[in-house]
C-alpha cells in the first residue's frame, strides 16, 4: 500500500487504495479497529464509505447490488442510500457514513473517524 | 306518455342517490322530465365513496367525479350549485332557496342525505374539529395534515378508520378513540375487530378503545388536545369526528311531512306526500335508514321506473355488506352475526396467515358472514344469504370457499364461471354477473373500463375489479388480455416478455445498451431489474454477452451462499447423488483445516459445509478441485441437483438404471444458467423414492422406458408434477429435458419457478414444442447444447486460480501508511 497522505486543518487523510481497486458498481472491505467500513464505487465512479453493517440485521452491505446511489442489502433487500446512510422508506434506519475523498485516482480516508 | 309538455322535478340534493335516479331515468324515459337540481354543496356529483382514497393521497378529486358539467348540460338539467334549499310550499307546488331563487315541481325528490353527527363536549366548535362527510372536510384535513402533527379520530368505525388510514399516509400521528370494547362493533365480531386492531397498530395507528371523550382542550380557540374520563390526555392539532350520521329530516319535517328518525317512505319511497318523493340517507324506509351506498342505488332504480310511468316496481328493504377500503387490510362483513341461541357458527382461523372467517347459520342458511384476511368468496356467501340457499349439502367444506364447493377448481375463473347469473359482482352498484356477461357479448366490450362505462361494475369502490376481469376472462376466452403489463421495475413500464422480446429484435448485448435504448427511468438499472437482464443477455447470447458480475446477487458473484452472519457456505456437487471415500476424505479435511464448523447432509443429496470466512473461499474451492469435486451451484439461479434412487443396481424393485440416468442428466444440464433454480430427480420405478413428481423435471423409470414429468414445487408452493410425455430410451430423456430446459431459459421470466412459467403459459405449450413438434425439440435442445459449451467451467476452479481475487480479499487499516 501506498505510504502517502495529505493533512488538512481538521482531517487527516489516508489513503487506502486506489479507485481502480474497487470495481465499478461493486465494494471492497476496509477492516478498521471500529469494526468494517465498506468502500463503495459507483458506475460515475463516486467512491462513498459506509460502515458495514445494514441497520436491519447487521447485513454486510458490502456484498450488496449498487445501483446509481444506493446499494441493496444483500440478506433482505434494504436499500440504503450511501450519500446519506438512510435506509430507503418504509424501511427505516441509518448507518454510519464516513467522509470519503478521491484525489488522483487515490481514494482518502479520514485516519480519525477509523483508528 | 303524452309527447307534450314534459313534467317539471325538481331534486334537492345532488348526490349520489339522486345522481343514479337520473341516470336510470334518462335511460327509462328521455325528455320526460325537465330537472332542477338544487345542491347546497358548490360542485358536480361525484363519489362519495372515494373520499377515503383522496384523502390518503391514492385518488385525485378529478379521478371521483361521477357527472361532469357536460352530463348536466347534455341532459338539459339546471343545477343551483351552492344553493340550499330553505322551504319546501307544498301548497304552491314549489320550492325556495337561501338566496330567493324558486322553482316549481310537479314531482319533487328530496336526496338532502345525512349528517355526521358531533359529540356534545365542550370544545366541538373549536377550530381543527371537522368532519368527515364531503369534499370539504377532507380539504379541511389535508389542510391541516400539510403541517404534520396528531390527530385524533373519535370514532373506530368504517369512516373513521378509513380517516385515521388516510391521515396517516400524508404524514401525522394518528389515535383513535373507540367508545365501543371492538372496532367497527356494527359489521365486525370481537375476533375479527382484534385483528383488525392489530393490522392498525402495525400500520402505526395508535387504537384507544373503551375510550369515552370528556372534552377537547383548545389554546386561542384551535384544537390543543382531546382528554378521556379516565384523565388520559392527547395531544391533538386536528380532531375528526366520525361517530356516525344522522338523517336530515329538518326541511321535511318544516314542510310537514312525515318524519320519524328520518323521512318516512313507502315501498315506492312517496312520503306521506305521494307528488314528494325521498332517497337515500334522508329516508326512514320499514324502520331502516342506510348509510351505505348499496341500498340507495337499489331505491333510485324504484324510483326511477315509477317516475318513468312503471308503477310495478317496488323497495322492500336491503340486506348490506362492508368492505373496508385501508390499502392491505381484506374485510368483509355482510348480515347479522350476534350469537343467539337457534344458531350456529362455522368458524375458520388461521392466526399465522392472519385469516379468520366466520358463518352464522339458522336453519341450515346463512344469515352473517365475517371474512378477514381471505375475502375473495364474499361474494359467494353473500349471495346465498341474500337468496336464503340451503346450505346443508355443502356444509363440510363451506367455510372454505367457493373453490372446495362440489369439488369444483381453485382456478378463479372457473369459480367465477360456477356462479349464477343473478349472483351480485359489484355490490356498491348492484350488478349482477348476467348483466355484466351480457353487456360483453352484446356491446362487444374488452377491457374493464368497457364494462364500468356500460355497467357500472367496479365503478365505485372498485373493489370487485378482479371479479369483473375474471369475467371478461370467462365470456372472452384467450381474447381477453389484461390491459396493464406488470413493469419489470420501476426503472421502466415495460414487462419482462417485451424486455426479452426488443433484446432480440434489437440485438441489445449489454445492459447499458438495454438501459439505453429502452428509455430505462434510471441511469443504470436496479438491483431487481439488473440481474434479470443479466440472465436475459446471457441466455439471449451465448458465447457473446459478457456476465456482469456486479449485476448478480452476492451468492452468485462469488459462488456460495451469504449466510445470516456474513460467512459463506459451500456444497460440491455430487453427481446423482454419488460419493466415495475420497470425496469423503478431502470434505472432512477442509472442514479440519478452515475449521468449519457445520458440516451438513442437503435436501438435495450432498453435503453443505457451513461458516466459512469469505476470504478462505478459494483455499477451500482448491482443497475441493484437487480431490475431483466442481461447484455444486446450489446458491445460483441454475441447474442445482439430480437426485436420484439407487435403481436396478440394488434395489429389488429397480426397473432402470435410475442413479446413471441421473448422473447423466447432472453431467449434461450442469452449469447452465436459467430464470430460477431447478431441480430435478430420478425415480428407478413408481414408488418414487426420489420423490421426482415435486421437482421441476422429474423422471420416473417404469417397465417400458421413462415418464418425463415437469412443473413440480415443493417450497413455499406444494404441487405435484405434470406428465409432459413417455420415452423409450435414455437418449430420448436428455434430448427431450434438453428441450425443456431451453424453452424454459428462453420463455421464463426472471425468478419465476418451472411451474410458474408453465402456468403462465400454459402446460400445453411445452407439450406442443417439446412433444409434439419433432424438429422444434431438436432445435431447442441443438440451442442447449451449444449455450452449454460456454457454461462448463468450473467457477470454483477459475476462483481458485486467481479470478475476481479482489472479491475475496479486504484492506486492513493496520497496513496502511502513516500519517504525513
Amino acid at each position: 500500500m501506498n505510504e502517502m497522505s495529505i493533512s488538512t486543518k481538521t482531517q487527516v487523510w489516508i489513503e487506502v487504495c486506489r479507485l481502480e481497486d474497487i470495481p465499478p458498481q461493486g465494494a471492497r472491505v476496509v477492516r478498521a479497529t471500529l469494526g468494517c467500513v465498506a468502500l463503495f464505487r459507483t458506475a460515475t465512479d463516486r467512491v462513498f464509505a459506509l460502515e458495514d453493517r445494514c441497520p436491519h440485521k447487521g447485513g454486510p452491505l458490502s456484498q450488496g447490488i449498487v445501483h446509481e446511489n444506493g446499494v441493496t442489502c444483500p440478506l433482505h433487500n434494504w436499500v440504503v442510500d450511501m450519500e446519506t446512510g438512510r435506509a430507503k422508506a418504509p424501511d427505516e434506519g441509518r448507518v454510519r457514513t464516513f467522509p470519503v475523498q478521491v484525489d488522483d485516482g487515490r481514494v482518502l480516508i479520514d485516519r480519525a473517524l477509523l483508528a | 306518455m303524452s309527447q307534450t309538455k314534459p313534467k317539471k322535478l325538481v331534486v334537492i340534493g345532488n348526490g349520489m342517490a339522486p345522481g343514479r335516479v337520473l341516470d336510470h331515468l334518462f335511460e327509462k324515459a328521455p325528455g320526460a322530465y325537465e330537472v332542477t337540481i338544487f345542491n347546497a354543496e358548490p360542485r358536480v356529483n361525484y363519489d362519495r365513496i372515494m373520499l377515503s382514497p383522496v384523502l390518503s393521497g391514492e385518488k385525485a378529486f378529478e379521478d371521483i367525479i361521477i357527472h361532469d358539467d357536460a352530463w348536466y348540460e347534455k341532459h338539459g338539467v339546471t343545477l343551483h350549485k351552492g344553493k340550499k334549499v330553505m322551504e319546501i310550499d307544498r301548497a304552491e307546488r314549489k320550492v325556495v332557496a337561501e338566496d330567493g331563487t324558486e322553482a316549481e315541481y310537479d314531482k319533487l325528490l328530496i336526496a338532502t342525505g345525512s349528517s355526521p353527527f358531533v359529540i356534545p363536549v365542550p370544545g366541538k366548535d373549536l377550530s381543527g374539529v371537522v368532519t368527515y362527510r364531503d369534499l370539504d372536510d377532507v380539504d379541511a384535513m389535508l389542510d391541516a395534515a400539510k403541517s404534520g402533527g396528531h390527530v385524533v379520530v373519535i370514532g373506530g368505525g368504517l369512516l373513521g378508520l378509513e380517516a385515521a388510514y388516510g391521515l396517516k399516509r400524508q404524514g401525522m400521528e394518528v389515535t383513535v378513540l373507540h367508545l365501543m370494547p371492538t372496532l367497527m362493533e356494527r359489521q365486525l365480531d370481537a375476533s375479527a375487530g382484534y385483528l383488525l386492531e392489530k393490522a392498525l397498530a402495525d400500520r402505526d395507528i395508535k387504537i384507544i378503545t373503551r375510550a369515552n371523550t370528556k372534552e377537547i382542550t383548545g389554546k386561542e380557540g384551535k384544537v390543543a388536545g382531546v382528554v378521556l374520563e379516565d384523565g388520559t390526555a392527547l395531544p391533538a392539532d386536528i380532531v375528526v369526528m366520525a361517530v356516525g350520521i344522522r338523517p336530515n329530516a329538518q326541511l321535511a319535517d318544516d314542510a310537514g311531512l312525515e318524519v320519524g328518525r328520518g323521512i318516512l317512505v313507502d315501498d315506492h319511497l312517496r312520503t306521506s306526500d305521494p307528488d314528494i318523493l325521498a332517497v337515500g340517507e334522508c329516508v326512514e324506509h320499514r324502520g331502516q335508514c342506510y348509510g351505505l351506498v348499496a341500498p340507495l342505488y337499489d331505491m333510485a332504480k324504484v324510483i326511477a321506473s315509477n317516475l318513468a310511468g312503471d308503477a310495478a316496481p317496488e323497495y322492500t328493504g336491503s340486506v348490506t355488506a362492508t368492505k373496508l377500503k385501508v390499502t392491505g387490510i381484506d374485510l368483509y362483513s355482510a348480515g347479522d352475526f350476534a350469537e343467539a341461541e337457534d344458531r350456529e357458527e362455522i368458524v375458520l382461523r388461521d392466526a399465522a396467515g392472519g385469516v379468520y372467517k366466520r358463518l352464522v347459520l339458522k336453519d341450515n342458511r346463512i344469515i352473517g358472514a365475517v371474512l378477514y384476511g381471505d375475502t375473495a368468496d364474499g361474494a359467494w356467501f353473500f349471495d346465498m344469504l341474500k337468496k336464503g340457499t340451503d346450505i346443508s349439502e355443502l356444509r363440510e367444506t363451506l367455510i372454505f370457499g367457493q373453490a372446495y364447493a362440489g369439488g369444483s377448481p381453485l382456478d378463479p375463473t372457473a369459480a367465477v364461471a360456477a356462479l349464477p347469473d343473478d349472483a351480485e359482482i359489484c355490490g356498491c352498484n348492484g350488478v349482477c354477473k348476467g348483466t355484466i356477461v351480457q353487456a360483453i357479448s352484446d356491446k362487444g366490450l374488452t377491457d374493464v373500463d368497457g364494462v364500468r362505462a356500460h355497467t357500472k361494475a367496479s365503478g365505485s369502490c372498485g373493489t370487485c375489479t378482479g371479479l369483473v376481469e375474471q369475467l371478461l376472462k370467462f365470456t372472452l376466452g384467450d381474447a381477453f388480455q389484461p390491459d396493464a403489463v406488470q413493469p419489470m421495475c420501476g426503472c421502466t413500464d415495460l414487462g419482462h416478455d417485451d424486455v426479452r422480446r426488443l433484446i432480440v429484435a434489437q440485438e441489445l448485448k449489454s445492459i447499458p445498451a438495454v438501459v439505453q435504448e429502452l428509455n430505462w427511468k434510471t441511469s443504470c438499472g436496479c438491483a431487481k431489474c439488473r440481474p434479470a437482464l443479466n440472465y436475459y443477455l446471457l441466455a439471449t447470447w451465448p458465447g457473446e454477452y459478457v456476465d456482469d458480475k456486479q449485476s448478480r446477487f452476492i451468492n452468485e458473484r462469488v459462488h456460495a451462499n451469504i449466510q445470516k452472519d456474513g460467512t459463506y457456505s459451500v456444497v460440491p456437487r455430487m453427481w446423482g447423488g454419488i460419493t466415495t471415500p475420497d470425496e469423503l476424505r478431502a470434505i472432512a479435511d477442509v472442514a479440519d483445516k478452515f475449521r468449519i464448523p457445520t458440516v451438513k447432509v442437503t435436501g438435495g443429496q450432498r453435503i453443505d459445509l457451513l461458516g466459512v470466512k469469505k476470504e478462505d473461499l478459494p483455499a477451500v474451492w482448491a482443497d475441493l478441485n484437487a480431490a475431483g469435486m466442481v461447484s455444486g451451484h446450489a446458491y445460483g439461479k441454475s441447474l442445482r441437483t439430480v437426485k436420484t434412487c439407487v435403481g436396478t443396481d440394488w434395489c429389488r424393485f429397480g426397473t432402470q438404471d435410475s442413479t446413471g440416468l441421473g448422473i447423466m442428466l447432472e453431467r449434461f444440464l450442469w452449469g447452465s444458467w436459467t430464470p430460477h433454480k431447478v431441480k430435478l430427480a430420478v425415480s428407478g420405478c413408481p414408488r418414487n423414492c426420489a420423490e421426482a413428481t415435486c421437482k421441476d423435471i422429474g423422471v420416473v423409470c417404469v417397465d417400458s422406458g421413462y415418464e418425463i414429468h415437469f412443473a413440480g414445487a415443493a417450497g413455499m408452493h406444494v404441487k405435484g408434477t405434470e406428465l409432459l410425455c413417455t420415452v423409450a430410451t435414455e437418449g430420448e430423456v436428455l434430448e427431450y429435458v434438453g428441450a425443456l430446459m431451453q424453452l424454459y431459459r428462453e420463455q421464463g421470466h426472471y425468478l419465476e419457478r418451472i411451474y410458474k412459467w408453465a402456468d403462465r403459459v400454459g402446460l400445453g405449450v411445452a407439450r406442443e414444442q417439446v412433444v409434439e413438434n419433432a424438429e422444434r425439440r431438436k432445435e431447442l435442445n441443438a440451442r442447449f447444447v451449444y449455450s452449454q459449451k460456454f457454461m462448463q467451467n468450473d467457477p470454483w476452479a477459475e476462483r481458485a486460480q486467481g479470478k475476481d481475487a479482489e472479491e475475496f480479499t479486504s484492506f486492513r487499516l493496520a497496513h496502511l501508511g502513516k500519517v504525513a
